[in-house]
C-alpha cells in the first residue's frame, strides 16, 4: 500500500476505493464475530463463497465477513445489501437459496426473517428489527458496514479523517474539544477522558506512554471484544488522536487472550497502518511520531486496575500499587501514561469530526454520549446495545431485550460485573448514567449487564461473585486476601444450609473494612454485589438462614 | 516431547522477543501454545534467553490463569464460568465434565452455557449435550 503523506492523500485514497465500488451492487455481510462462529457462521461464510465461485457470481455479488453487530442471539446473521434484507439463525443449507432467490430473484425468504413477538410479523429490513430500532448505534453500527480486516472498508466509511482533522489541530484545541464533549471513561470509573489527557500532558518527562485497555475481565461483557474484533482501525485512530494530543510517541494495547480473533484482527489493523503510514514516523507529514505495540494479557481480572494492567504490561506479576502518585505522572515504567478503555478511545474520533457540541447533546447532564452494554443472561435478545445515557433500565431490558423467556418474571439486573450491583425491580425506571447507577448501590462498570428471572437465587448471585472476586485478589492486600476468603465462607454456610443469626451483620462489617482499607478498587468494591443483594433482597438471605430454604430453588439446602 | 525438540521450539519462540524482559508474558503464551504447557526446563531457558530470574518467571506463570505447568490432554476443554453462563446453568454441565479447565468468560454469552474445546466454540450446552459432543473428540 503506498504511504499516505498529508491529509490530501488520504482523500484522494478513500475517493480512489469509492470510485471502485458501486453501491448498487449486492453485498452479503455475515456476522463473523466470536457469538456467530460458536454458531457455526464460518461455515456460512465458506458456503457463501464456494457457491459464489460456482456460479460464477463473482463480479457481480460482493461476500463480506463483517465484526458483530450486536443481535447474538439471532446468529448467523447475515445482511444482503443494498436493501438492507435481514436474515437471521442461517445455516450453510440456506445459502443456495439465498443466491438464487434473494440475490437471483430479489426475493425475500420469509422463513429467514425474524418475526417481532410483540405484532407477530415478519420484519424485512435490519433496521426494523425492534432491538436495533430503539438504539442509537454511533459506535458499534459500523460494524455492520466493514470487514475488520480491510483498511480499505474502513477509510471508505471516513475513517482516519479525525486523524488528518486533529492533526491539523494544536493538542490543547484537541484537549478542549474532548472536555468540552464531556467524554467520560468508558472502562468503569467514569473519569473525564480531557481532564485525565491534560495531566498526562502537563506531567513532566519527555517519554509518556499512551495505553488501551483491551482486557475486559468482567465476566458477561464483550462489547471491547466486539470492537476490537469489529473495527479495530476506530480504536487505533482514537489512539493516534489521543497521543498527538498528549505528546506522546508509544502506545501499548494490552489485549485480553482469551480473544483469539481480537488479538488477530488487531494485529491485521496495526500491521495496515503502518503500511499506510497512519503509524509511524511523520504520519500524514504532521512531524508527528507514533507507534503501537500489542500485548497480550495472562488472564487476571485484577489486570484492569491501571497499576496492575502497567506492571504486566512491564512483564511482572500484575499486582496493582498504591495510588498516591496517579499513572498520569508515574505510570508505566515510571514515566506518565494515558490509559483508556476500548470504547472510550473509539468514541474519539467521532468526537472530533462532529464536535463537542454535536456529541454533548447526547446524553445526561453529567454523563455524555452513548454506552455500549452487553445485555446477557435470562433476556429474550441477548446482545450488543448501543443507547443514550440516560435510558432506562426498563428500556433496555424490555423494549430492546424483549423481556425475560420463558414466561418467567424479571428479578434483578447486575450492572457493573463482580464490582456492581443488583438492580431489583422497583429501581427499572432508573436513567442509566454514571451517577444514577452509582446512588443505586451499583455502578455502571464497563457495561456487562445480566439480568435475571425469578429462578435465580440473589444468595447463590452474591456467592457467585465473591468466590470469583476471591479467586482474582492478587493477594496482595490483607483486607482484600482474607475479607473476600471469610465472606465467601458465610455465603457457603448460607446457601449450604448451615447459615447462622448473625451471618448478615458479619457481611456487612466484613464489607466496611474491605471499602475502607484494600488497596485498589478491586477490593474495594468487591462487596457491592452482597451489599446490593442484602440491600435489595434482606428477605432471601433471612429464608436461607432461618428456613434453611432457597426460595428459587438453586441453593441445595 | 523429546527435550531436544523442545529446546528449539523455545529457542524459537524466544529469537522472535529479542531479550526484551517486558515480553515475558508474551513469551510464555507463545511457548505454552508451541509446547502445550510450560515445563521446568522450559521456564528455565525462557529465564536464561530473556535475562529474567526464574523466581520472576515462576511468580508471572503462576499468577496468571492462562499458564499450566502441568501437561494437559490433547484436547483441552474449557467451560466459561462467566456470569451470564453461572445464571443459565454452567456448573451443572461442568458436573457432567472429567478433566477440563474453566474459563471467566469468552464474550460468547448469547449462547450460554459455552464450552470450549481445543479451538472449537460450543454453545447453548446442556449437560445433556455434554457427552454427545465429547464423542466426537475420542
Amino acid at each position: 500500500m503506498a504511504k499516505i503523506k498529508s491529509p490530501g492523500d488520504l482523500e484522494a485514497l478513500r475517493k480512489s476505493i469509492m470510485a471502485k465500488r458501486d453501491p448498487a451492487k449486492p453485498c452479503i455481510t455475515i456476522c463473523n464475530g466470536t457469538g456467530c462462529q460458536a454458531y457455526g457462521s464460518k461455515g456460512v461464510v465458506a458456503a457463501f463463497q464456494d457457491e459464489v465461485k460456482k456460479r460464477k457470481l463473482g463480479v457481480k455479488v460482493d461476500v463480506k465477513a463483517i465484526g458483530c453487530p450486536g443481535f447474538c442471539e439471532r446468529g448467523t446473521l447475515v445482511v444482503i445489501k443494498p436493501e438492507d434484507i435481514f436474515y437471521q439463525r442461517v445455516l450453510p443449507r440456506d445459502v443456495p437459496e439465498i443466491l438464487s432467490e434473494t440475490i437471483g430473484k430479489g426475493n425475500v425468504i420469509n422463513r429467514l426473517l425474524f418475526t417481532d413477538r410483540a405484532t407477530n410479523q415478519k420484519v424485512t429490513k435490519e433496521n426494523d428489527v425492534p432491538f436495533y430500532k430503539k438504539q442509537m448505534r454511533l459506535i458499534i453500527g459500523n460494524n455492520g458496514l466493514i470487514d475488520p480486516t480491510s483498511i480499505d472498508d474502513y477509510l471508505a466509511i471516513g475513517g482516519y479523517t479525525a486523524l488528518a482533522k486533529a492533526l491539523k489541530m494544536t493538542p490543547e484545541k484537541i484537549i478542549a474539544e474532548v472536555k468540552k464533549s464531556g467524554l467520560r471513561g468508558r472502562g468503569g470509573a467514569g473519569y473525564p477522558t480531557g481532564s485525565k489527557w491534560e495531566s498526562t500532558r502537563r506531567a513532566k518527562g519527555k517519554v509518556k506512554y499512551v495505553i488501551c485497555n483491551a482486557d475486559e475481565g468482567d465476566p458477561g461483557a464483550f462489547m471491547d471484544r466486539s470492537l476490537v474484533e469489529g473495527n479495530p482501525h476506530s480504536v487505533l485512530e482514537g489512539m493516534i488522536i489521543g497521543a498527538y494530543a498528549i505528546g506522546s510517541h508509544e502506545g501499548y494495547i494490552y489485549i485480553r487472550n482469551e480473544y483469539p480473533l481480537a488479538v488477530r484482527n488487531m494485529g491485521i489493523a496495526i500491521a495496515q497502518a503502518q503500511a499506510a503510514g497512519l503509524l509511524g514516523r511523520n504520519i500524514m507529514g504532521a512531524g508527528f511520531s507514533f507507534k503501537i505495540t500489542m500485548k497480550r494479557g495472562g488472564g487476571a481480572f485484577v489486570c484492569g486496575e491501571s497499576t496492575a494492567l502497567m506492571a504486566s504490561l512491564e512483564g511482572r506479576v500484575g499486582e496493582p500499587r498504591a495510588k498516591y502518585i496517579h499513572t498520569s505522572e508515574q505510570g508505566l515504567w515510571g514515566k506518565p501514561s494515558n490509559l483508556n478503555n476500548v470504547e472510550t478511545w473509539a468514541n474519539v474520533p467521532l468526537i472530533i469530526n462532529k464536535g463537542a457540541d454535536w456529541y454533548s447533546k447526547i446524553g445526561t447532564k453529567n454523563s455524555k454520549g452513548t454506552k455500549i452494554f452487553a445485555l446477557v443472561g435470562n433476556i429474550i435478545n441477548t446482545g450488543l446495545v448501543e443507547v443514550p445515557m440516560g435510558t432506562t433500565l426498563r428500556e433496555i431490558v424490555f423494549d430492546i431485550g424483549g423481556g425475560i423467556p420463558k414466561g418467567r418474571k424479571f428479578k434483578a439486573v447486575q450492572t457493573g460485573g463482580p464490582s456492581g450491583g443488583m438492580i431489583p425491580e422497583k429501581l427499572l425506571d432508573l436513567p442509566v448514567d454514571f451517577d444514577e447507577l452509582t446512588k443505586a448501590g451499583s455502578m455502571m462498570g464497563s457495561g456487562g449487564m445480566i439480568v435475571m428471572d425469578d429462578k435465580t437465587c440473589m444468595v447463590d448471585m452474591a456467592r457467585y461473585y465473591t468466590t470469583f472476586l476471591e479467586g482474582e485478589s492478587c493477594g496482595k492486600c490483607l483486607p482484600c486476601r482474607e475479607g473476600l476468603r471469610q465472606m465467601r465462607y458465610i455465603l457457603d454456610g448460607i446457601t449450604g444450609g448451615r447459615g447462622k443469626k448473625g451471618d448478615i451483620k458479619l457481611l456487612e462489617e466484613l464489607s466496611a473494612t474491605l471499602v475502607d482499607a484494600s488497596l485498589c478498587q478491586l477490593g474495594s468494591t468487591a462487596s457491592n454485589p452482597v451489599m446490593s443483594s442484602i440491600r435489595h433482597f434482606r428477605d432471601e438471605y433471612e429464608t436461607h438462614i432461618k428456613d434453611k430454604k432457597c426460595p428459587a430453588g438453586v441453593c441445595k439446602l | 516431547m523429546a527435550v531436544r525438540q523442545q529446546k528449539e521450539k523455545v529457542g524459537h519462540v524466544l529469537s522472535k522477543y529479542k531479550k526484551d524482559k517486558s515480553a515475558l508474558i508474551d513469551v510464555l503464551h507463545d511457548t505454552q501454545s508451541e509446547i502445550g504447557y510450560l515445563p521446568r526446563e522450559a521456564l528455565d531457558q525462557v529465564s536464561d534467553g530473556l535475562g529474567v530470574p526464574l523466581s520472576r518467571v515462576y511468580s508471572v506463570a503462576t499468577f496468571f490463569k492462562a499458564f499450566s505447568l502441568e501437561p494437559r490432554g490433547r484436547h483441552l476443554i474449557n467451560v466459561c464460568m462467566g456470569t451470564a453462563c453461572h445464571v443459565r446453568g454452567a456448573d451443572r454441565v461442568l458436573e457432567k465434565m472429567e478433566t477440563l479447565e474453566t474459563v471467566n468468560c469468552v464474550g460468547a454469552c448469547a449462547l450460554g452455557p459455552m464450552v470450549i474445546i481445543g479451538e472449537d466454540y460450543h454453545g447453548e450446552m446442556t449437560p445433556e449435550k455434554v457427552s454427545e459432543v465429547l464423542k466426537n473428540y475420542k
